[in-house]
């Protein structure tokens, strides 16, 4: 009755799509290939065009309530596609001419599906799913360089994904077993007498979507994937995989009766050691991808926050929404900067940056000072709506710890910030060989970061049903 | 209008860095230019409210666009009698430092071009109505400051400039989570500060209502900055550029003390009236406090700097005051918060003078070792009798501004705090002392080694410092345009916090 495909437009444009991209790849000369970027890129758009569509049409549940159409899906599908797109833009130019491109593309197809599948999904077994498909293709890209940092970051990633996601599919069953059944709905039924079992399941299920969240105690392979994949990858495995999995755990958690087990608790303590943890591990860093890598674990601390607050304000959902907007296109553009200077991996690289790529360094300024949380950034919104919903929410303590946490955070920030704009250095570096189209999406995203924070109000209002 | 106020010099900014290949003195002129007409608009804006609003301490120029509906924060802008004031020691100090930054060598395009993002910065925080806008050009504010010291400093200006951002971070993010407990705890859920001011949150909850405080306390404390939290102005003063100092002692340090009068009296009354004593113990401990480490100083910059920490003690002694309602009367707490208003304005305009005094010396001889000047009252005289008022000024001879400041803070705050102004008093006196022999160091006396060195004030210098002072004179004989201002909005703030 309610199995209408349509509903689920947006997937199937990127399950078609990585088909057809695969085809193209396997048939297209190598001097050919920009057809599967072009087709690669046109699926992204349509499949962001087909997301808003869907944003605007009422929220239902369809093919017997395990897949959502809502906010939350909608703002999963834009945020993962678009970011997608901005990855595109990054790898088209890092693998020109490479034997493997276009299966890069249908690796990074599969990455945005998996991720939308991930929030969209309202049944645990579609979780497992969906686990599992966003996962098999984090793997290949974590080792796509074919190196030893990117052999022991695919190595890695592969562990603990395979790892965490038998614990979670063990939490799956516990939890579907106590209430006969896989819908989320049906969480709603479990009861004080079983809470044992169920804290037992919660904890492991919650366990598969930390891998996918990057956030503690699955957050081991983030650093290792940002510094051993290639820098487009990178961008892509600490940003699309960290959407489906945090509003997946949004989902699946408000689902689950707080009565019964104390969730926001365990979560709320989870986001404070995620953030500590984070930043604490990348003060000391040189590499800057490393750096970016234990950044974005920090920043899974801070999104991690809104969860913990799930269901007890109205304020939770729009605030993580905004937050996982902003983080995407910061991240992704904090990583352009990299991808545009292929010869500066370190730190000292950067010295003297200002003096010859003005415009490179501007933007690297406003997406690591977006990433701090400095105003006027999108960041910035998404932190202080995030706060706000957090003491809403009871968790005043953790308001303090992540105010705490965002002063140690510039901390390292500014280690890479200031060489960059010291000009004692300068006269002995020449400007570094730089890639046009990696500089262009840094000075955009910093631009769209700027422009998203100061149109917030706009943006929440695209969905009206984000708007507490 | 206001709008116009706060964002023309961005843009202008926006449009020296975008242009391919602007010529410094390009720059130069656009800076001048830029900042005068902001100081026009501003004494524009002045010379509308004056006699509108003037006698009521209302809001005046209010606009509002929506910007974050979900949590009711939005771009609200307005000014009136507190504000007002600062806005024009703002753009005008800007324009004089703009004049002072005319012989300015190094990349004189990107220095305009931060400096004016640093005047829309701290006019938006002086403007706000919204406590998350507030919070975002408080921040701005610290960004442009930091490049300003790590890009045009000298001496350890990397060091200075990250401690600077790193202290005063910390500071604004408890600022930060001050403002979301004061919306968490409002009915409805708003970060309006007019709303917020007209029904404080947190009311009747103690506890709540002190940690709130302690936060937006700690915050503002630390901007301002008050003992114990001042440690990071003396190096950042120290190894910052001239006009870089002047801003910051002038304009930014206002920041602090501004907030307490717009937020911390008005939207927690309660918690205020508490633990205003504590604001007073912290004001009188930091007016002597800075008055006795500024007299054992070697270097000049230094010396000003924490005179600067005694001179921001006064304000803090005063809206201790203005929240002790025992032993007093309203129109003596009014008194007090327009006398804190008044000092706020005339340690901008008199400091101002001193840091940009004190760069001459760098600019000349490369040095701000008190020990090695001397005698510069025959090689400068230009110098030694601007540096004279100055001095004057800051140590409160009547008939200046600093005078008038604090016999209004003095008085305000005798009935209410009579142990707090006798301790002010004795600082009051050291710090008189230290300018007498800081002046009898530099100026007079056999020359010293560098003496020589220094040549007498250049046009563009005098331009930028003789307004500055004359202003100090001008409040300071004719005090009631500037009072007939303030008194209302004092007195409105006064109001709020003995509810």
């Amino acid at each position: 009755m309610n199995e209408d495909p349509l509903a689920l437009l947006p997937e199937l444009i990127l399950t078609l799509g990585a088909v057809a991209v695969l085809m193209l790849g396997s048939f297209l000369p190598r001097d050919r290939q920009w057809v599967a970027r072009l087709v690669t890129a046109a699926v992204l758009l349509g499949s962001a065009v087909a997301a808003t569509v869907a944003l605007l049409g009422p929220d239902r549940l369809v093919f017997d309530d395990t897949f959502a159409v809502d906010g939350l899906t909608g703002t999963a599908r834009l945020v993962c596609a678009l970011s997608g797109l901005l990855v595109l833009g990054l790898m088209s130019e890092e693998l020109h001419g490479d034997r493997r491109e276009a299966e890069h593309y249908v690796l990074l197809l599969f990455t945005v599906l998996g991720a939308q599948l991930l929030a969209a999904g309202n049944d645990l077994s579609l979780l497992a799913v969906a686990y599992l498909l966003a996962s098999v293709p984090l793997y290949a890209l974590a080792g796509a360089a074919r190196d030893r940092p990117g052999t022991e970051a695919a190595l890695k990633t592969y562990l603990l994904g395979a790892f965490l996601g038998i614990a979670m599919i063990t939490g799956i069953v516990l939890l579907s077993g106590l209430v006969g059944g896989t819908s989320y709905a049906l969480l709603a039924d479990l009861e004080p007498a079983a809470r044992p079992v169920v804290a037992v399941g919660t904890v492991a299920l919650l366990a598969g979507l930390a891998f996918k969240g990057g956030f503690v105690p699955g957050h081991f392979w983030v650093p290792d994937a940002a510094e051993g994949a290639r820098t487009g990858a990178a961008a892509l495995l600490t940003t699309v995989p960290k959407v489906g999995g945090l509003l997946a755990a949004y989902r699946v958690l408000d689902a689950i009766p707080r009565e019964v087990v104390d969730w926001p608790l365990l979560v709320a303590v989870l986001s404070a050691v995620t953030m500590t943890l984070g930043n604490l591990a990348a003060f000391g860093q040189q590499s800057v991808r490393r750096l970016l890598g234990w950044s974005s674990v920090s920043q899974a601390g801070y999104l991690l926050m809104a969860v913990a607050v799930a269901g007890r304000t109205d304020l939770a959902l729009p605030a993580l929404a905004l937050y996982l907007a902003a983080y995407a296109v910061t991240n992704v553009g904090a990583f352009a900067v990299p991808a545009a200077l292929p010869a500066a991996t370190r730190i000292e690289h950067y010295r003297g940056l200002a003096a010859g790529r003005p415009w490179l360094a501007l933007s690297l300024l406003v997406l690591l000072l977006g990433l701090v949380g400095t105003p006027p950034t999108a960041v910035f919104v998404g932190k202080v709506t995030v706060f706000a919903a957090a003491l809403d929410g009871g968790f005043a303590w953790l308001v303090v710890v992540a105010a705490v946490n965002t002063v140690a955070s510039l901390f390292y920030y500014l280690r890479w910030i200031a060489p960059a704009f010291d000009r004692t250095g300068a006269a002995q570096a020449a400007p570094p060989a730089v890639r046009p189209i990696a500089a262009l999406s840094a000075v955009t995203s910093s631009g769209a970061s700027v422009l998203l924070g100061i149109a917030a109000g706009a943006v929440l209002a695209i969905d009206p049903r984000l708007l507490a | 209008m206001l709008d116009l106020l706060i964002f023309l010099p961005v843009l202008a900014a926006v449009v020296l860095v975008a242009v391919p290949r602007v010529p410094d003195g390009v720059a130069r002129v656009v800076l001048v230019v830029v900042t005068g007409v902001e100081l026009v608009l501003s004494l524009g804006l002045w010379l509308a409210y004056a006699p509108r609003a003037g006698l009521t301490g209302d809001f005046a120029f209010e606009r509002t666009l929506v910007w974050i509906p979900s949590v009711d924060s939005g771009y609200r802008v307005g000014v009136d009698g507190l504000s007002l004031p600062m806005l024009l020691l703002t753009t005008g100090l800007f324009f004089c430092c703009a004049l002072y930054a005319w012989r300015e060598r190094l990349r004189p395009r990107t220095f305009a071009a931060l400096l004016l993002f640093l005047e829309t910065a701290c006019l938006g925080v002086f403007a706000s109505l919204d406590l998350i806008l507030f919070f975002v050009f408080f921040d701005l504010s610290i960004v442009g400051m930091y490049f300003v010291i790590a890009g045009w400093g000298h001496g350890q200006a990397a060091r200075s400039a990250l401690k600077f951002f790193l202290y005063t971070f910390l500071g604004s993010l408890a600022l930060l989570v001050g403002f979301l407990a004061l919306y968490a705890g409002s009915d409805p859920h708003t970060f309006d500060m007019v709303k917020l001011a007209q029904e404080p949150p947190l009311q009747g909850r103690p506890v709540a209502g002190g940690l709130a405080l302690l936060a937006i306390f700690i915050g503002l404390a630390v901007k301002t900055p008050t003992v114990p939290f001042h440690t990071w102005l003396p190096p950042a003063h120290t190894d910052a550029p001239a006009v870089g100092s002047a801003i910051l002692a002038g304009v930014l340090l206002k920041l602090g003390t501004y907030g307490f009068v717009r937020i911390a009296l008005p939207m927690l009354p309660d918690a205020w009236r508490t633990w205003a004593v504590v604001a007073v113990v912290i004001g009188a401990v930091g007016v002597l406090y800075g008055a006795l480490v500024a007299l054992a100083q070697a270097d000049l910059k230094r010396m000003i700097a924490y005179t600067s920490v005694a001179h921001m003690g006064y304000v803090l002694l005063a809206v201790g005051a203005a929240g002790l309602l025992g032993g007093t009367d309203a129109e003596a707490r009014t008194v007090a918060v327009s006398g804190a208003v008044t000092q706020m304005v005339s340690h901008g305009l008199v400091t101002g003078a001193l840091f940009l005094l004190a760069g001459v010396l760098q600019d000349r001889a490369g040095s701000y070792d008190l020990a090695a000047y001397g005698g510069l009252a025959t090689r400068a005289p230009r110098f030694a009798a601007l540096f004279g008022v100055a001095a004057f000024a800051s140590l409160g001879l009547p008939g200046l501004s600093g005078f008038l400041a604090e016999f209004q803070v003095l008085a305000g705050s005798l009935g209410s705090a009579p142990v707090g102004v006798v301790v002010a008093l004795l600082g009051l006196l050291v710090t008189a002392a230290l300018f007498l022999v800081a002046m009898g160091r530099l100026l007079l006396g056999p020359a010293g080694r560098l003496t020589g060195a220094v040549s007498d004030l250049r046009p563009s210098e005098l331009a930028a410092i003789v307004p500055l002072l004359a202003l100090s004179l001008l409040i300071g004989v004719l005090p009631r345009p500037l009072l007939d201002v303030v008194e209302p909005s004092a007195r409105a703030v006064v109001e709020l916090v003995s509810r």
